[in-house]
């Protein structure tokens, strides 16, 4: 077996894409020069005083950054295209675009189903006015897809704990010494440390972040809106209690943090299990005092909706926390049916633990500021109970900042993540997630460059797609 | 505006307790105790040989009464030997038990013994913080001006193209984590991979003799990570203050456009950037870890990692009270300053 190039066949291509690109990165600085050379494009004619917009240089210099990037972007698709066609025939990319080809496929479907229906969707349809938005939910949805099909199996080349012998630290695109019937010929990305395959590691990472970075969030909001509306609804001791206590864990370093909750010593005592007890039952609570404020004169409504929704959360939430053999094992074994890894829990924690002061401020502020409107006025004098009116009137009227840092704060959960990575805390060792892998590769760095970078540029890319979104999302969001 | 600060210093002390006891308590379990007798005694120590250790140390002692003997706020412990010989904290080998002080903790200025470095835990902090603050002070250097600049040109003129392509910029390095960008510098810059080797990838040397080789791989990666959060704080201050009245007012004046944005409207749009700055404090702490680990430069972040793995506890509890201080000093700063330098609360 020949290894693989970067780009096999499709080589011609090349030249083409660095020229499309060159004229992108001119035109990008023309426009900037000229923006800040020309003076202002005035509406109104000095000379004939009537309203026209004039076509100057800058207008041109504009549309030639569209022109550059649509070409940059016609010519990145005509790789993915032919890549999908002509698999390991189109050398590296060819192969990796084929292998991710159930992501575009679901891509594809999602941006064509939002786009034609969007004007029925709310906020997430106007995401797509905006081609920031659409960029950034685009890179979101690549990884989460990615993240979904890898943990599946299907995008993987490897498994990505198997190590096979002579491709420790090889090159993008080295064949397999000695493969075996229906094994996948090449390492696509290389082989690292421990010779296993670094595409398949990048894939599996994808799943790690994907499915721990948003629930984390979820739980931090669930959190900081249960703390966070009676403080800033209610004010007086218990706002200045709270907010000392959300200010005491805010002026915690980050990662003295991690360290002191995730060190072996201190999960044995409990310690992390005992605030999962605590912080889990945020969401109960959370949903409880929803319903409860909702139909609280309608009892049989309510006691029915308290028993749909709480005690499947209620049954979750027991199988959850306790673990056999730990300090929190209440739930007698044949019941448990969940068991969550140790590490994954600890982590899970300490993130939802540091993120939540966050959200627990800027749900107050926003409480703050609505509780002083008419309508919440209107509601207080209708006779409305103080929680109805948090969560009925106060938390949907608050909806747009929150989803907007929502998008933030997953971004930064898993710059968090994988910081935890980095320094090898709370994740098994041998885990695929992008931290770990970045902070294996960095120890060869100066010699080996690839099994560091994917999962840097993943991370990179993930994260940049989530505050582009949110970008997005707070223009579309303002525009009402 | 002096009731105000009294107040606001009230509360830092308060959480600095606050959080100095948490710190306390939680590298005072028993576990990590226990791991401490047996890296300073020996491994195949008996539960009992660990029990009469702790004891000896005094570190069987109730917490509230351990944390403050080690503030410095009740006599600390001692320990009578069968043999009559007593010995404790404040006792160094060769004195007299009688001459000892019998407060001695960190307001005393005993910050205890570092297991791990062999040294006084004091001398140690001052040392790593020392080199730690020469790359902050670099840090600053390149960070905050660049930011201002970078957020007043984007927000000078909003939706213009400078606008539109330094936004991204900003967008792009606050999606950056320090152990990304750093890993991608190493990469370009340094490896022999790529083969620039501009610049080295390990900032080692630099704690000697810091020059440019050395130390602006670091020094950019800390700054970049925090410079675009600065900028679009700054950029949405100055695109605030630049649709402001007495603004539409200058410019109808004749006043040039230069002239506005430097007398009329920097000053002002340059008042929540501050607080925005100090708040930064403890962000930078964080990638001062990430950074001196990353480039295993011996500042006071790499201390803090050493002090973690190996539960030195007395060097991580000096090294949590420097981080803590530093994080409620630049709180408080940022608190007084924002009241200064913004008229409309100063003089109310």
């Amino acid at each position: 077996m020949d290894p693989l190039s970067w780009t096999g066949n499709i080589a011609f291509l090349d030249p083409l894409l660095f020229f499309a690109l060159g004229l992108l990165a001119l035109s990008v600085l023309v426009w900037i020069v000229l923006s800040a050379v020309l003076p202002e494009n005035r509406a109104i004619n000095v000379t004939g005083g009537s309203a026209s917009l004039s076509s100057g240089p800058l207008v041109l210099a504009a549309l030639a950054v569209k022109a550059a990037f649509l070409a940059t972007s016609a010519l990145v698709a005509v790789y993915l295209l032919l890549g999908i066609v002509m698999g390991t025939g189109a050398g590296i990319i060819g192969a990796m675009a084929q292998r991710l080809l159930p992501v575009w496929i679901a891509l594809v479907l999602l941006f064509t189903l939002s786009i034609l229906f969007k004007r029925k969707l709310g906020l997430y349809g106007k995401l797509f006015d905006s081609p920031i938005g659409m960029i950034g939910f685009a890179l979101v949805m690549f990884w989460v897809f990615t993240g979904f099909f890898g943990a599946v199996d299907m995008i993987i080349t490897h498994d990505p704990l198997a190590q096979l012998s002579g491709l420790k630290n090889k090159v993008p695109g080295t064949p397999l010494r000695s493969p075996e019937d229906g094994d996948f010929l090449w390492y696509l990305l290389g082989g690292d440390n421990l010779a296993r395959d670094v595409f398949s590691r990048m894939v599996k990472g994808a799943w790690e972040v994907v499915k721990i970075a948003p629930l984390a969030t979820v739980f931090a909001f669930m959190v900081g809106i249960t703390l966070g509306l009676p403080a800033g609804y209610f004010g007086g001791k218990l706002d200045t209690f709270l907010s000392f206590l959300a200010n005491l864990i805010l002026a915690f370093p980050v990662i003295l943090l991690f360290y002191l909750l995730v060190t072996p010593e201190i999960v044995q005592t409990g310690l992390p299990q005992f605030m999962a007890v605590v912080l889990f039952a945020f969401p109960l609570i959370f949903f409880y005092v929803l319903i409860n404020a909702r139909y609280r004169t309608q009892p049989q409504k309510n006691y029915l909706w308290l028993a749909v929704v709480l005690l499947p959360m209620l049954a979750l939430y027991l199988m959850v926390v306790s673990a056999p053999g730990s300090k929190v094992d209440i739930l007698p074994t044949a019941l448990d049916r969940i068991d969550i890894p140790g590490g994954i829990l600890v982590v899970f924690v300490s993130v939802v633990f540091v993120n939540s002061p966050t959200v627990f401020r800027i749900v107050r502020g926003l409480t703050m500021d609505i509780k002083t409107r008419d309508y919440v006025a209107a509601a207080q004098t209708r006779g409305e109970r103080p929680w109805y009116i948090m969560l009925w009137e106060v938390l949907p009227n608050a909806r747009g900042p929150l989803i907007v840092d929502f998008c933030l704060r997953i971004g930064y959960t898993t710059i968090l993540l994988g910081t935890l990575g980095f320094f090898g805390l709370g994740l098994p060792p041998e885990s695929p997630d992008w931290g770990s892998t970045i902070n294996e590769g960095r120890k060869l760095l100066a010699i080996y460059l690839h099994p560091a970078l994917p999962p840097a540029f993943a991370l990179l890319s993930m994260v940049l797609g989530l505050n582009l979104l949110a970008d997005g999302l707070r223009e579309e969001s303002l525009k009402d | 505006m002096g009731l105000f600060i009294l107040r606001r210093v009230g509360i830092m002390i308060l959480t600095a307790l606050c959080l100095t006891f948490v710190v306390f308590f939680m590298t005072n379990l028993y576990p990590n105790l226990e791991k401490l007798a047996k890296t300073q005694g020996n491994f195949r120590m008996s539960d009992e040989a660990v029990a009469s250790w702790l004891e000896k140390g005094g570190y069987l002692q109730s917490t509230p009464k351990k944390y403050l003997e080690w503030v410095g706020l009740a006599p600390s412990y001692q320990h009578q030997a069968e043999d009559g010989t007593i010995t404790g904290r404040c006792i160094t080998p060769g004195m007299d038990p009688k001459d000892a002080p019998r407060f001695c903790g960190i307001l005393q200025g005993y910050w205890g013994y570092s297991s791990v470095f062999k040294d006084e835990v004091s001398s140690i902090v001052a040392t790593r913080l020392s080199l730690t603050g020469i790359l902050m002070f670099w840090v600053m250097l390149v960070m905050v001006p660049s930011a201002l600049i970078l957020g007043v040109l984007a927000g000078m003129k909003e939706g213009s193209a400078t606008d539109r392509t330094l936004s991204t910029v900003a967008i792009t390095t606050t999606a950056t984590p320090e152990y990304v960008s750093g890993v991608l510098f190493i990469a370009i810059f340094s490896s022999s991979a790529v083969g620039l080797k501009w610049f080295k990838g390990t900032a080692t040397s630099a704690m000697d003799s810091p020059n440019l080789e050395n130390f602006l791989l670091p020094v950019l990666t800390i700054a970049l990570y925090g410079m675009g959060y600065i900028a679009r704080m700054t950029r949405a201050s100055m695109t605030e203050v630049m649709t402001a009245q007495y603004i539409r007012t200058a410019r109808l004046k004749g006043v040039s456009f230069p002239k506005i944005v430097l007398k009329h409207a920097l000053r002002n749009a340059l008042i929540a950037p501050f607080t925005v700055i100090m708040l930064q404090f403890p962000w930078l702490l964080n990638g001062v870890v990430i950074v001196e680990t990353l480039f295993n430069y011996k500042g006071f972040g790499w201390t803090l990692v050493q002090a973690a793995g190996n539960n030195d506890i007395e060097l991580l509890l000096g090294v949590s009270v420097v981080s803590v201080l530093v994080v409620l000093i630049t709180q408080l700063i940022s608190d007084i300053g924002y009241v200064y330098l913004n008229p409309r609360i100063r003089i109310t």
